[in-house]
């Protein structure tokens, strides 16, 4: 029985994913609020479950030219070292802290897509359009 | 200035990446968009700067012990079927009531996570 919750997690955050709507919020959700896991168990999972989705994502994007890479590699140098300093913190810091940071995080997200305005047709077309082209997309988590 | 917002952008998505397991793209995004991308290219580019990233902070945790492989593993073709079954539903679906849904559904776990 317990398979079909950890299949309809698993398809729920992939479908958000795609969307860009923060498919590992929900996967993470799940994990913790309803499988019992460990917060940084849960996260461990959902970091490691966004490599491949990325890579496939990633494959796509390329091909299709829409990667600055110039941007990219200044913008992930500096995030290396944001990681080192984010992981050390999430073992240092105690569980009852880390939920709780996660849930703030979650609220801020809550209140965004809840209160969101229509936005322009144009861009949110042009946007979508993109996203249908390459599937894998989790990139909003 | 472009530089600054790069840099910064992706300084805080590293920590929110490794800190929370999630919430780099929610960071990366918009910082992206101000340092001068437009919006695909930014979504795009965002999962450039966040895969790197991903990998140090899983290879830490799986170092650390908090997570192991094996765990992960029985939801990857779920969720890959699950990015399958969104891509093609995007376009036939209202996003908004999808958002407000979603929304409400975070609200309700950040209630449950917070107290």
């Amino acid at each position: 029985m317990e398979w079909i919750w950890m299949a309809l997690a698993g398809l729920l955050s992939g479908i958000l994913g795609s969307m860009g709507m923060g498919g590992g919020g929900v996967l993470i959700i799940y994990l913790t609020l309803i499988a019992g896991l460990d917060q940084r168990a849960a996260q461990g999972i959902n970091l490691i479950l966004f490599i491949p989705c990325a890579v496939l994502a990633l494959f796509c994007y390329v091909r299709k030219g829409l990667i600055d890479f110039r941007t990219a590699l200044s913008a992930a140098a500096a995030g290396l070292v944001g990681a080192l300093g984010g992981v050390y913190l999430s073992g240092w810091l105690d569980v009852v802290w880390l939920r709780r940071i996660f849930g703030v995080m979650l609220l801020f997200i809550g209140v965004r897509e809840l209160f969101a305005k229509n936005p322009p047709p144009r861009e949110e077309k042009k946007k979508e359009e993109e996203k249908e082209k390459c599937g894998n997309h989790r990139a909003e988590k | 200035m472009k530089r600054t917002f790069r840099v910064l952008g992706g300084l805080l998505a590293g920590v929110a990446n490794g800190l929370l397991g999630a919430g780099g793209g929610m960071v990366i995004v918009p910082m992206l968009r101000k340092s001068g991308l437009p919006v695909v290219k930014s979504h795009a580019t965002s999962v450039a700067v966040i895969l790197p990233i991903c990998v140090l902070s899983a290879g830490l945790y799986l170092f650390r012990g908090s997570v192991t492989i094996g765990q992960a593993l029985p939801y990857l073709p779920w969720m890959l079927a699950g990015s399958v079954v969104g891509s093609w539903a995007l376009p036939r679906l209202n996003r908004m009531l999808l958002r407000r849904l979603f929304g409400a559904l975070m609200l309700w776990a950040a209630w449950r996570m917070l107290f």
